[in-house]
């Protein structure tokens, strides 16, 4: 169990620092939200999964669609951008 | 002095969830200070966020002892871990939804606005604009 | 070349005393070398109207560029500056966590400080005084119920100030605005009537909200509440939302739906927790009956409670989504 724990808790780390090192916000926003589900399941082990389940339903659930949204808001608000430079 | 730093070295390994939640925090500010993108300076505040809760999590664990919630009856000190922590925590989470989705909205205010997502680019642009 | 490199050098040893005076910052000389490279027509624009006003052109815009380029490298020192300064504070920081963390009493022994007497009584008390089998929902609704009206609070002005930011108003008179909502009505970025997203959301949506709604209705009994219960249901939500577009979900969610929900919600929460704060902080007095412990209608008010949180949450959850994807209900 305990080595469990320090593989979860090492690849958390692995996954915080990719996100800081991916150039794409896509793949570090999907990045991320294994980033919150590796921390849930970590919560579990330490015996509150009242947490485990609020974290896997907010923090890699919601927070994740907003987001995605937000990117696909932005890129929506890029797209325009170029399409009236062309017509220009 | 060597004996000392492997003393340190020990608590920290006895410690392990506390320093991984140091070290998840010092990767958060890192991503807060030196990222220029907004999402991700969101995203490091948020790793910030759920590396503080990690920490309060492992504090208030107590080896063997199982998860609050009264089986059979039994309501003693010692068959329960601390629940104190959980409860702080479990507010804290859905706070930090609710700030998040707030700047979230104000980054694609600032994106309509400016064109950019970059922090620079936009303090630039927002300086410029108040002397014109 | 080396009158220009004298020159340079000049200059740099001058800006860096202007700054270090205090007198310019990094950032202002960075904004007028970004401005030439941002806003080009408007700095074209600048020189043909000198052209006309002033005599020696062709001097002062050789001298502005050299400026830029100049200021253009002030800035990446700076920014060069900035990053080791950063990384050295972040360095710092953790290094000074680290040695606190290395003082700190070893996780998991009981006899550390943080399991004082506080934990003992919610602990040893807590069925008793609250009703409820899960001790952490007992303290969060219960022993701690005004902390827990605040966070809703918080839901709810989160949600406000995306709306105030995020609405796009159809009734608006503004030609601009009304532009806006026609580009981001998006379903037309999506396939619509998705054939396998719709059967797979037909199988999924119904288990999802009966798993939220016993998450809620559970929470004084089993792991969960109404803050997990509630992300779930406006998650459920938002998957049909997907799947079935606005038209279907109009017709079951409207604006006037959320504003007296979350009000009802949020005015019956207030309503409870004073009328128990009024009869004394201890709740046997209330008049409220604790039921049997482990039954679904026990423990007093935490169930009601619970169910508020609840609709308060899954309210806001699938508010924020609509507001990011279309700027509306």
């Amino acid at each position: 169990m305990e080595l469990f724990e320090c593989i979860l808790l090492l690849s958390l780390i692995v996954c915080a620092m990719s996100v800081a090192f991916t150039k794409d916000l896509l793949t570090s926003i999907i990045i991320f939200m294994s980033y919150s589900l590796i921390m849930c399941i970590i919560w579990m082990i330490l015996q509150s999964p009242d947490l485990a389940i609020t974290e896997a339903a907010v923090g890699a659930g919601v927070t994740s669609i907003l987001f995605f949204l937000t990117l696909k808001k932005i890129r929506a608000i890029r797209k325009e951008d170029n399409g009236e430079q062309e017509e220009r | 002095m060597i004996a000392m730093n492997v003393n340190l070295v020990q608590h920290l390994l006895l410690n392990i969830e506390e320093t991984v939640s140091i070290v998840l925090f010092g990767i958060g500010f890192t991503i807060l200070l030196l990222h220029r993108n907004l999402i991700k300076k969101i995203m490091g505040m948020n790793i910030m966020d759920t590396a503080t809760y990690l920490f309060l999590a492992a504090k208030g664990y107590i080896t063997g002892r199982a998860v609050p919630i009264v089986v059979d009856g039994i309501q003693d000190v010692e068959a329960y871990i601390n629940p104190v922590p959980s409860g702080l925590v479990l507010t804290g989470i859905v706070v930090s939804v609710s700030t998040t989705a707030l700047m979230l909205a104000l980054t694609i205010r600032l994106y309509e606005r400016y064109h950019s997502l970059d922090l620079d680019e936009i303090l630039i642009l927002a300086k410029e604009e108040e002397q014109t | 070349m080396s009158r220009k490199r004298d020159n340079y050098e000049t200059s740099r040893w001058k800006k860096f005393k202007d700054w270090l005076d205090g007198e310019i910052s990094p950032l202002d000389r960075g904004m007028e070398a970004r401005e030439a490279f941002f806003v080009k027509e408007e700095v074209s624009a600048e020189p043909i109207r000198q052209e006309t006003e002033g005599p020696e052109l062709s001097g002062a815009g050789e001298e502005e560029r050299r400026r830029e380029v100049l200021r253009a490298r002030g800035i990446r020192y700076f920014q060069r500056f900035y990053k080791v300064m950063s990384v050295a504070l972040c360095l710092g920081i953790i290094l000074v966590l680290l040695w606190t963390v290395a003082s700190l009493p070893i996780t998991g022994n009981a006899a550390n400080p943080d399991n004082n007497e506080v934990a003992a009584r919610y602990i040893e008390r807590g069925l008793q005084e609250t009703g409820a089998v899960n001790i952490v929902t007992g303290m969060i609704l219960d022993y701690r119920a005004f902390d827990t009206f605040g966070e809703s609070c918080v839901l709810f002005i989160g949600s406000c100030c995306v709306l105030v930011l995020l609405r796009l108003d159809s009734d608006s008179k503004n030609e601009s605005i009304r532009k806006m909502i026609a580009e981001s009505n998006d379903r037309h970025y999506e396939p619509k009537n998705d054939l396998i997203l719709q059967k797979c959301a037909c199988v999924l949506v119904p288990v999802i909200m009966i798993f939220g709604i016993y998450i809620v209705l559970n929470g004084h009994l089993s792991p969960g509440g109404g803050f997990s219960g509630g992300a779930v249901l406006g998650s459920g939500f938002i998957l049909y939302l997907n799947a079935f577009g606005y038209e279907k979900m109009g017709k079951l969610f409207t604006e006037k739906l959320y504003k007296r929900t979350t009000l009802c919600a949020l005015t019956f929460y207030c309503l409870a927790k004073s009328y128990s704060f009024f009869t004394g902080a201890n709740h046997l007095e209330s008049g409220i009956p604790l039921g049997t412990p482990g039954a679904i209608l026990s423990s007093g008010l935490i169930l009601p409670l619970n169910i508020c949180v609840g609709l308060v949450v899954a309210c806001t959850m699938y508010t924020f989504y609509t507001l990011f994807r279309k700027g509306g209900m």
